[in-house]
């Protein structure tokens, strides 16, 4: 775990006075060296437009940007022609909502997706439903954060045309039924789009295995750069619709009143690109392989098993959603009773945690759940059994400084 | 940071006091201030006669600091004519922003200068503000209707 560690120097910077101990990574991670190297040495050696120059310095960095979507395909186990570079998840979201929804949708559809959902799939829902009359109907979990397969049943229906999910939910860490969604999905021919946002680092994301039509995710949540994100695309669906942006490189032809537009995924990727970003998301794919799997969910899960315990033996806590750590991917929400989450968060930061305090981009999730707000505590490979130890022992504080004998 | 200068022992009490919180009969102006990245949210009421606030009460949800100031500003500025309120406010938000440090001048905030603390932690100062905010919104309005 040291050797993770010392490859994230931010680490080492004291927060407080105090070890850091960062637990808001399902806001955003963390860059390893290897990644800072990547975006450092593309500026300084390759920089140039992809696409346009003819001498070698253009070639190199059509090369990075070419080199980058093939790795981030074999990331998640698809074609490079399906993958589209994007700012990050809520622009690749956007982009399927407008491009796609805008489109294709029309009254009396229905979109489907899940009350926990991160407002950013979930807002544009909202825009193409208004836009196109269709409906936006909403999933709702149990408890226990999961979506039972009888709600699927009804609400997954003959006037189901698109179905938007988080793979991982940023709140509960609870992953969605992708399976039992996709096989409904394909009885009434909906699509199925899948964020993949919170799942994409701490477990393997395989499209063709999935077999979802769009999925979309962030590179900063995984080790990368921010400004950087990816789309995955069927080609099929991806060939038949319009540009999302439209103007620089994305284009075949242009006249005075018309243009014919680029082959995919390039129709999609209109303007000069983030290729330092791209060089540095591909650098964020090899180092997650170069740890593995195995490693990192062996890890991570032991973490969330010593977090929930230890919050569930804590009797002035309460904990949203499953209390099964198998069911928790990074993620645990909680509150402190009588304790508003703000409060807490200033506390823990007092002792260098950070967590993240509010609605986590899910109001209606906290709305469904009946509280304002709540505290969220979400890991990444270099936590520590201490960081988790810290912070359980640190919350024991919390009530005392509200005013409450314990 | 200093915890000891946020959660001192003026706004722990305050936070959880339920004397200002309450709605008020015949408000004569009502208010809802909300902070949209955190989701508190207090509603504002006041009752206004003859120029003097009568009556105010807050209710709402929010953090410590939140419901502390809410409950302060209503101690500080019930009994008083509108005028020394807008004084008062301005007063409030000159410490927070930390414009305003001469004692004399804060020694009129009374309890609410427990408060202070909050000028040195930009992540919380919107916590503090929101019920002045608001208190400013509904007499930002009542001004405009003088005129």
């Amino acid at each position: 775990m040291k050797s993770v560690r010392d490859q994230f120097p931010i680490l080492s910077v004291p927060e407080n006075e105090k070890r850091l101990i960062y637990l808001d990574n399902a806001a955003t991670s963390f860059k390893p060296l290897s990644v800072l190297k990547a975006v450092d040495d593309y500026y300084r050696m390759d920089n140039a437009n992809p696409h346009r120059g003819v001498y070698t310095l253009g070639v190199r960095s059509t090369d990075i940007h070419e080199n980058a979507r093939l790795t981030a395909a074999r990331f998640v186990n698809a074609d490079p022609e399906e993958i589209i570079f994007t700012q990050n998840a809520t622009e690749a979201l956007n982009l399927v909502a407008y491009s796609y929804g805008m489109e294709f949708l029309k009254k009396g559809d229905e979109i489907l997706i899940s009350v926990a959902e991160h407002h950013s799939n979930l807002v544009p829902w909202q825009r193409v439903a208004k836009q196109t009359g269709s409906r936006l109907v909403y999933l709702y979990p149990g408890p226990d954060g999961r979506i039972a397969e009888e709600e699927l049943d009804w609400k997954i229906n003959s006037r189901t045309r698109l179905i938007a999910i988080a793979h991982v939910s940023n709140v509960l860490g609870t992953e969605a039924p992708v399976k039992s969604i996709v096989e409904r999905a394909r009885l009434h021919g909906a699509a199925v789009v899948l964020d993949c946002a919170q799942s994409v680092s701490h477990m393997p994301v395989d499209i063709k295995e999935l077999g979802v039509d769009f999925a979309a995710f962030s590179g900063h949540k995984m080790y990368a750069p921010m400004g950087i994100g990816v789309l995955y695309g069927k080609k099929e669906l991806l060939e038949k619709m319009p540009p999302f942006l439209s103007g620089g490189d994305m284009i075949a032809n242009v006249h005075e009143q018309t243009s014919t537009y680029a082959e995919v995924p390039r129709r999609f990727e209109a303007g000069t690109r983030n290729v330092g970003g791209e060089a540095g998301l591909a650098a964020a794919i090899e180092y997650i392989n170069s740890i593995g799997w195995e490693t990192i969910r062996t890890h991570e899960h032991a973490l969330m098993d010593q977090a929930l315990k230890g919050l569930n033996a804590l009797p002035y806590i309460t904990v949203y959603g499953s209390t099964d750590s198998r069911d928790r991917h990074g993620v645990i929400s909680f509150n402190v009773d009588g304790v508003h989450p703000h409060d807490t968060a200033t506390i823990l930061d007092s002792e260098g945690i950070a967590v993240r305090a509010g609605h986590h981009c899910a109001q209606p999730l906290m709305e469904y759940m009946g509280i304002g707000s709540c505290v969220r505590a979400s890991i990444a490979i270099y936590n520590t059994e201490e960081d988790i130890s810290v912070f359980l022992n640190s919350l024991g504080q919390v009530r005392r400084w509200m005013g409450y004998g314990a | 940071m200093e915890l000891n200068a946020l959660y001192n022992q003026i706004i722990v009490e305050n936070s959880r006091s339920n004397q200002n919180r309450h709605k008020v009969s015949d408000a004569t102006a009502t208010l809802e201030g909300v902070n949209p990245s955190c989701g508190d949210d207090i509603i504002l009421e006041l009752r206004v006669n003859d120029g003097i606030i009568e009556d105010a009460g807050f209710t709402g949800e929010g953090c410590a600091i939140s419901q502390a100031s809410a409950s302060l500003m209503i101690d500080l500025i019930l009994g008083k004519p509108v005028e020394e309120a807008q004084k008062l406010l301005e007063t409030f938000l000159g410490m927070i922003k930390g414009e305003i440090s001469d004692e004399e001048q804060l020694e009129f905030l009374e309890d609410a200068i427990a408060l202070k603390g909050i000028s040195h932690m930009p992540g919380r100062v919107k916590c503090a503000v929101l019920p002045w905010h608001t208190l400013m919104g509904i007499l930002d309005e009542k001004e405009a209707e003088n005129k």
